[in-house]
């Protein structure tokens, strides 16, 4: 088991001819992904790299029976591309893309009720469950099958915390970076309870960033619900206020946004908080005896 | 991307939002002038900056005569405002915003912004106008009234007559009012924005209401459909180094500390800043060099950060996923070169093609400090500020 996407997952590319949506799908390949084909406005009837192109989502999904979608369509079109994906019945769908206009991201986010779908990003690195699945564009060979869960704004810290933990021998079950905009598909919280569910993951790593309050709302649901460890980190404990730091939603707009006051409140709440993230892969360690 | 208040006022004329009469002037002489063609009795001189605490640092003055618009002009313009927003160093005025007095019967507070937790547009409004909505709603919570938008069907009147209601006003008011929140919210919606605040909003002795100050910002990511607002950008509001980076499509931020960081990814920039912290120094700047860092972008981001002259030592800490680590490579090399760099630096390489990389910078002799990890990084980055052996 895993959370999100596994070895069954069907899984098509929407912007799929351009150049990092191949490089990407080609890598997925690789490590076992079931890649089943891509769309493309316009380029339905072709073939890239094996798999079939559609013209639209509908098509791919009732031609291949997707249920996974990958997005690496540019921000002016993002939004678009996700509500085709929503609207064709794609259950998971990873937006890759960095850029998507905030007030996009509102009106997708109320388009998504009532459908049955999960929308991870935008901005982010995607999800691996490893060895299975990889919707993202992850090195996936720093990803050793395992059993703790991860769940990341960034990227990149997401990778280096991995890299720690497995040089101490620990893997990963499913990793997740949700992306670093102030309005994305999904939170920590959402993610929490899946990995609560999830009897291969043993414990959570949760590594968040200064700016809004939802590594603390999902900490407080774990202190009642989650029978597992709960490792968080929180970056940008030297970052100025008032500032965008990279990530469109790492600002520091209050005290609450903090590093500091966020990695307070956390310890609170019963979460193990890593305060040197050269740290991340011991602590997890010592979580787990 | 921010706009200076008069730019805002322009906005806001277009959506029949009411605000005073007023000019934009370059020049004391100009203010002059703008004073006698507003005409009245008394006017307000503001100095235009994109900080806030204007009027506690005298960034505001009142005039009783054309001549004392002038004078404040000329005390304003040209000189560097400090308030508690900018910084020691202050901000220069190039222009300032003059406009006529009104009298002033009562004060709200009206905004909207993205709320984080409900992802939804939210209209914020008090009748504490005038003081920061930030510390009136800490303290008196239930002075502040939030109303969530639906962006399916907008901002509706019952919600406008509910808030209006809510701060305290009736009658015509209320009709007065609302009218203002939807334009408002049209202004919003239409033009990208991720805050908008008039602080305060008066109404006047004759009844009518009027948007004193106003701010607002807009969201970067949607500026390729903004072209109107992307052209008011104050390139002399920003640090020139931040600028000079967005140019190269690099994400760097000015600090003050000696340790210079080039980074990928935002979330490992951080981090790698809190690191060095930690080990008792201080980080010079935030900088993210994105994916796919070309040669030419770790050259750029060398560039940028050894302008500073605070820079004592640069830390490059790369994990590639999308980057790969032979590119990183090739680019330390030609910066070192081509910038004849003498600043210690430490290279910290991980994640895709890493022999690769390790074999380029082998082969190039460079004089460099190697670290494996990110806490070695981070340490060995602290000892070589500091002049000891690494």
């Amino acid at each position: 088991m895993s959370i999100l996407v596994d070895k069954d997952s069907r899984v098509i590319f929407q912007g799929f001819t351009g150049q990092h949506a191949s490089f990407h799908a080609q890598d997925a390949i690789h490590i076992g992904t079931q890649v089943v084909g891509g769309v493309t406005p316009g380029k339905g009837g072709q073939t890239h790299i094996d798999r079939p192109v559609f013209d639209t989502v509908k098509d791919a999904v009732v031609q291949t029976g997707a249920n996974v979608s990958v997005v690496f369509v540019p921000p002016p079109f993002s939004a678009d591309a996700i509500m085709e994906a929503i609207e064709a019945g794609i259950k998971v769908i990873v937006v890759i893309t960095d850029g998507v206009p905030v007030q996009d991201m509102v009106r997708v986010k109320r388009y998504l009720i009532g459908h049955d779908a999960i929308i991870i990003g935008p901005n982010t690195a995607g999800v691996i469950t490893p060895e299975e699945c990889k919707v993202g564009i992850m090195p996936a060979h720093i990803y050793p099958k395992g059993r703790i869960g991860v769940v990341s704004r960034s990227g990149t810290l997401n990778y280096e915390a991995v890299d720690q933990m497995s040089e101490l021998g620990l893997g990963i079950s499913t990793s997740i970076s949700i992306g670093g905009d102030p309005v994305n598909g999904c939170d920590f919280l959402t993610l929490l309870k899946k990995f609560a569910e999830d009897a291969d993951t043993d414990a959570v790593l949760m590594i968040g960033e200064i700016g809004g309050s939802q590594e603390v709302e999902a900490a407080a649901w774990a202190r009642d619900h989650l029978k597992k460890p709960l490792i968080g980190f929180i970056a940008g404990a030297t970052a100025p206020p008032g500032r965008t730091m990279g990530h469109a939603g790492a600002i520091i707009s209050g005290e609450a946004d903090t590093a500091q006051a966020k990695m307070q409140r956390l310890a609170e709440l019963g979460v193990s908080v890593v305060q040197n993230a050269a740290e991340i892969g011991k602590t997890v360690q010592r979580s787990l005896k | 991307m921010n706009i200076h208040e008069y730019q805002t006022k322009e906005l806001f004329r277009s959506y029949k939002i009411p605000v005073p009469d007023g000019r934009m002037a370059h020049s004391a002489n100009q203010a002059l002038s703008m004073a006698e063609q507003l005409g009245g009795d008394g006017w307000v001189v503001k100095a235009q900056i994109h900080a806030g605490g204007r009027g506690k640092a005298g960034g505001v003055q009142l005039a009783k005569t054309p001549d004392e618009v002038q004078q404040h002009a000329e005390n304003l313009i040209g000189k560097r405002l400090v308030t508690k927003q900018t910084g020691e160093s202050g901000r220069m005025v190039n222009r300032v915003l003059v406009e006529q007095i009104h009298q002033i019967e009562t004060e709200y507070y009206l905004g909207l912004v993205i709320d984080r937790a409900s992802q939804r547009i939210t209209l914020i409004a008090s009748a504490s106008g005038g003081m920061e909505i930030e510390e009136v709603a800490a303290a008196t919570p239930e002075k502040v009234i939030n109303e969530l938008i639906d962006p399916a069907v907008g901002l509706q009147d019952f919600q406008c007559r509910k808030v209006a209601a809510g701060i305290g006003l009736s009658g015509k008011q209320i009709v007065k009012a609302g009218r203002i929140m939807k334009s408002l919210y049209r202004c919003f919606r239409d033009k990208d924005a991720l805050m908008v605040e008039i602080n305060p909003l008066v109404t006047t002795r004759d009844g009518q209401f009027l948007a004193l100050d106003a701010k607002m910002s807009f969201d970067g990511n949607a500026l390729f459909r903004q072209p109107e607002i992307a052209d008011q950008r104050d390139f002399e509001e920003e640090d020139p180094k931040e600028v000079e980076a967005s140019g190269h499509d690099l994400n760097y931020i000015a600090l003050d500390g000696s340790v210079g960081c080039i980074v990928n990814g935002a979330g490992l920039a951080m981090a790698t800043m809190d690191a060095i912290s930690l080990y008792g120094g201080r980080p010079a700047n935030f900088l993210d060099v994105g994916g796919g860092a070309s040669p030419e972008k770790i050259t750029n981001a060398f560039r940028i950060v050894l302008q500073d002259p605070h820079v004592k030592v640069v830390l490059l800490n790369i994990y590639a996923g999308i980057n790969r680590c032979d590119w990183i490579a090739e680019g330390l090399v030609k910066a070192m070169t081509d910038l004849a760099v003498s600043t210690p630096v430490v290279v910290r390489l991980a994640g895709t093609n890493l022999e690769a990389g390790r074999e380029i910078l082998k082969q190039s002799g460079l004089n460099y400090i190697h670290a494996d990890r990110l806490s070695d990084a981070a340490e060995k980055s602290v000892k070589a500020v500091n002049g000891g052996a690494v």
